[in-house]
């Protein structure tokens, strides 16, 4: 419960932080870091206007999204203070609860029969889809380093092994942080800033969205950062007191969003073309830390 | 009497009354013979799911020997798998028929095969004498095949039936080999036989022996590279028929592999590395290609295998588990895989259901030329969407169950494997979450372009729901889709007795790890409800925080361009365009196009079609090649009656001359010795 209520927590402040570091890093001022999320207050406010072609399905949709994200949180940890679920195997739930919120963004997209939006959803289903075996294997490496097999027992375990699983670690946050680009369609993959819409992936694929909703969609966006956030948070927390947990849980967070305000500043978009070739490379650098921990667990030679 | 002998004899009765029944009385009886072959066979089979295996004697005859008619757990799973789906098949079907009321001799043909068929796939699973096993495969096979060309007059129809047909013979040519391999080395007929080959023969034979079961069953299951036949033939037959055979009827491949397996438990881990191998293509090749397929049923079809390799992905996992001596792992494997079974009965049904909606309100299958059906058919769109849904393997539906036993055998192997095994398990990992992951592409698509956007294409009659008729089996199915969802542990328990036949009865230890991994399942059950609450919770609070909203409607966004039209929406080709182009390099395509050219450019098209690579280079290219060589022989046929009643004397001459010699030879032989 208390990792939930941190990630609510730091999913306010999370996008501001990123859209402040992009504007320090391009000599602007920029806005303060509660901007993004008074701008959805603010939609949430509003009437919608919907699409004359669009039917129930794009109604639903950014509800179903939006739960799926709070199951999703509800099964991450926070150090020894485990989620509101626990069980073997849950981070199969995990991408699979995922799975089902993008699902319906999907469908809800197709329903507006716009091109430009069938576009987006197409891009979004392929490259989501070409990370999932990345983030399986991940984990599963991590599974087999430790012995268990849910976020809970794996992440707590991982600070009883030598120093090294500390270096996996660090290979670990790459992948995790490239896998919430993809997910959130940010900069190496999409660029949430551009004009064009035939260059959108994720930006593109609400253009009919409106009001609640998309205040909706944009909170569920700010969520999933901070729970991939706590993600990487766990790769080095172990089991801390709570007082420690605590300001180090924002401290990794904060973090994250500057590292993600970087990236997207110095960085450019790939050719459209170009991004499925990266997203599988995800997959063998998760090989990579597969063949660690067998190197590790002196497993190679039985 | 004997209970079997009365069920036959009733059965018998109903067959023969059907064809001089009206039409209506034909749709009663039906139904009411099918009620009575559920109700019947279900009695047997629930009592052999809470542990009483019922057994029969029948006494056969002087060349089959005594017929075992054995209805044991597993037999008993798959038994009310079967039962289902018929029941829901019969009362779509009855009502799917009535479009075709006026084909009467063809209608009483088709319902007495569906009858057959039934009857056939329940003789299958309980039959446990080679010989009769192999006539009731038959009956299942030629009654499965006069069910798919019911449509004869198409020529594409009865093209994809005889290709059924054959391709169904060879796989039991192969059995039959098989069959008369275990006879001839132990000289019975039973199917204890096959148990005493595989403990008496050396290592490598009953190898061999499992080897050739599983390619014989793997005809009929649509294992790759023996699936060719399936996309044929789904899409050729009427839409229950389809979702029966998608259903069940390939799924007495399974049936017959796992029976297999149980017979023969000395080589777990040689067959367990075929098995799993084989599955991880066939899940991988099966969705790749569903992906790009223009019609719904073929793409439906491909599916089928995608989902046997999953299925079989869970047999691998079990039998390997077995092998290595991780019992907790065996399982969860055997688990997955026989829960996934069910699972797919229903929801492949349920969408082949939609899909005979979808058809008969439109007369089309192609996904291009539909769009914005969720406004003509809200129920089929709705019953679509939570089959969609399902079959990718997404909670809160019954497909993540299954696959979540099977993704917590792999990941258990995974961590107790040893080196080689990490990596095969690994491999598996990798092609369960493609799967999953492609699953969703294509579903997106698949129901994006049917019920989504707008129409594409002006249909004869406007596109109307179907009637209730139609309707209610799919929600019933529907029902226990959820109900799988979120009391997942109850179903998972059911399979408590089939598995310990592969098992045998668990020790403490292993129960102990077992029961953990149910409340495991329980716990998913729960978070599927938390689900399903909470979007109930967000929507609540969105309705009642938007109530004094103003909500307006307007045209789709369009970049400021206010006239758009139905052929602007993005299309499902172009949907998948990104995966075809990455995908160019396993699968294969069929272009055509003529581009615009010159100052006064005429028409101008583009088309690709998918191929299925497997079928051009093993059943394409050597077919040719023999055609080639027939061709040469091909003046025998020269169409004049003179020449073929000389062949017809020659060969009685040939009869009469080739014995007389034989004889003659033998008779100089016996003279020169005399001499």
């Amino acid at each position: 419960m208390i990792s939930f209520t941190l990630m609510v927590i730091a999913s306010f402040f999370i996008s501001g932080i990123i859209v402040r570091t992009k504007s320090i890093t391009s000599g602007r001022k920029g806005p303060s870091i509660m901007q993004p999320m008074k701008d959805i207050v603010r939609l949430w406010k509003k009437g919608s206007v919907y699409s004359n072609t669009t039917s129930w399905a794009f109604r639903i949709a950014p509800t179903i999204y939006f739960s799926s994200i709070l199951m999703a949180m509800s099964m991450l940890p926070l150090g020894s203070s485990p989620g509101v679920f626990s069980f073997n195997g849950d981070f199969v739930f995990f991408a699979y609860v995922l799975a089902t919120g993008k699902f319906f963004n999907i469908i809800a997209a197709l329903d507006t029969g716009s091109s430009f939006e069938g576009m987006g959803a197409s891009r979004e289903a392929l490259f989501s889809m070409l990370a999932e075996p990345a983030f399986f294997i991940l984990m599963g490496s991590l599974g087999l380093l430790t012995g268990y097999t849910s976020f809970d027992a794996i992440f707590q375990a991982l600070h009883f092994g030598s120093y090294i699983t500390y270096a996996l670690g660090i290979i670990a946050t790459f992948i995790l942080l490239m896998i919430t680009m993809i997910e959130n369609s940010r900069m190496p993959i999409d660029d949430p800033k551009t004009h064009l819409e035939l260059t959108m992936i994720h930006e593109v694929m609400i253009l009919d969205n409106s009001g609640f909703d998309l205040g909706l969609i944009f909170q569920a966006t700010n969520l999933k950062f901070a729970l991939y956030g706590t993600l990487i948070v766990n790769m080095f927390l172990g089991n801390l007191p709570l007082y420690v947990t605590i300001p180090l849980f924002l401290a990794i967070q904060i973090m994250f969003g500057i590292s993600i305000g970087l990236i997207e500043s110095f960085m450019a978009r790939y050719r459209m073309s170009h991004n499925a070739q990266f997203i599988l490379i995800l997959s063998s650098l998760s090989l990579l830390i597969l063949f660690s921990v067998l190197l590790l667990l002196g497993n190679f030679n039985s | 009497m004997n209970p079997i002998t009365l069920f036959l004899l009733v059965v018998l009765i109903a067959l023969v009354t059907i064809p001089f029944l009206g039409e209506k009385q034909k749709r009663g009886l039906l139904l009411f013979t099918e009620l009575f072959i559920v109700v019947f066979s279900s009695i047997y089979a629930v009592d052999a799911l809470i542990g009483k295996t019922t057994i029969f004697l029948l006494l056969g005859s002087i060349i089959t020997g005594s017929v075992p008619i054995v209805i044991d757990p597993l037999a008993a799973w798959f038994i009310l798998i079967i039962n289902f789906t018929f029941l829901t098949g019969s009362v779509y079907g009855v009502n799917y028929m009535k479009a075709y009321r006026e084909k009467k001799s063809q209608l009483s043909l088709h319902w007495v095969s569906f009858i057959l068929t039934h009857i056939g796939l329940l003789a299958v699973c309980v039959v446990q004498n080679m010989l009769v096993f192999l006539l009731v495969w038959e009956i299942m096979a030629i009654s499965s095949f006069v069910m798919v060309i019911f449509e004869s007059e198409k020529p594409k129809t009865i093209t994809a039936g005889i290709n059924y047909l054959i391709q169904s013979h060879i796989g039991i040519l192969v059995l039959t080999i098989a069959f008369v391999w275990v006879y001839v080395q132990i000289g019975s007929f039973s199917f204890d036989a096959i148990g005493t080959f595989a403990h008496t023969m050396p290592a490598p034979e009953s190898f061999g022996l499992i080897l050739l079961f599983f390619i014989g069953f793997a005809f009929k299951a649509g294992f790759v590279p023996f699936h060719t036949w399936l996309p044929y033939a789904h899409p050729a037959a009427p839409a229950h028929v389809s979702g029966i055979m998608s259903g069940v009827l390939i799924k007495i491949g399974i049936y017959g592999i796992l029976r297999m397996l149980f017979l023969m438990p000395t080589n777990y881990v040689a067959i367990g590395v075929v098995i799993l191998v084989i599955s991880i293509i066939t899940g991988v090749y099966g969705v790749m290609l569903a992906i790009v397929q223009h019609n719904l049923k073929t793409l439906l079809a491909y599916h089928s295998i995608e989902n046997i390799g999953i299925i079989g992905i869970g047999i691998g996992v079990g039998s390997l588990g077995m092998g290595l001596g991780n019992f907790p792992m065996a399982v969860i494997g055997f688990a997955g895989a026989l829960l996934h079974t069910l699972n797919h009965s229903l929801f492949k049904s349920l969408l082949f259901y939609g899909a005979g909606n979808v058809y008969q309100a439109t007369h089309s299958v192609n996904i291009e030329s539909f769009g914005g059906l969720i406004k003509r058919m809200p129920q089929t769109a709705f019953l679509f969407l939570i089959a969609s849904l399902a079959i990718s393997g997404l909670p809160p539906f019954n497909g993540f169950i299954s696959e979540f036993l099977i993704y917590s055998g792999l990941i258990n192997g995974w961590i107790h494997g040893s080196f080689i095994f990490v990596l095969l398990f690994v491999f598996a990992v990798f092609g369960l979450s493609l799967i999953g992951g492609l699953a969703i592409l294509c579903f997106t698509k698949a129901f994006g372009t049917i019920f989504l956007g707008t129409q594409r294409h002006t249909f004869d009659h406007e596109p109307l729901e179907s009637n209730r008729m139609a309707l209610i089996p799919m929600y019933a199915i529907v029902a226990l889709i959820v109900a799988i969802g979120i009391f997942p542990v109850y179903f998972v328990q059911a399979l408590w007795l089939p598995i310990q036949q592969f098992t045998g009865t668990l020790t403490a230890e292993n129960t102990l790890a077992v029961s953990s991994s149910l409340h495991v399942v329980q716990q998913i059950g729960f978070a599927s409800l938390l689900f399903i609450a909470l979007s109930g919770v967000v929507w609540l609070v969105r309705k009642q925080l938007t109530k004094k909203q103003i909500d307006s409607c307007g045209e789709t966004w369009g970049c400021g361009y206010v006239a758009p039209n139905p052929k602007m929406q993005y299309t499902a080709s172009s949907f998948v365009r990104t995966y075809r182009k990455l995908s160019e390099s396993v699968l294969q395509f069929h272009k055509h196009k003529k581009e615009i050219s010159g100052i006064f450019p005429d028409e101008a098209y583009h088309a690709i079609h998918p191929l299925d690579r497997i079928e051009t280079y093993l059943i394409g290219a050597p077919l040719k090649r023999m055609r080639y060589w027939l061709n040469r022989f091909s003046f025998l046929q020269n169409g004049s009656l003179q020449f073929y009643i000389l062949y017809g004397l020659v060969f009685i001459m040939a009869l009469v001359t080739i014995p007389f010699f034989g004889y003659l030879y033998h008779f100089m032989v016996h003279l020169l010795n005399t001499l």
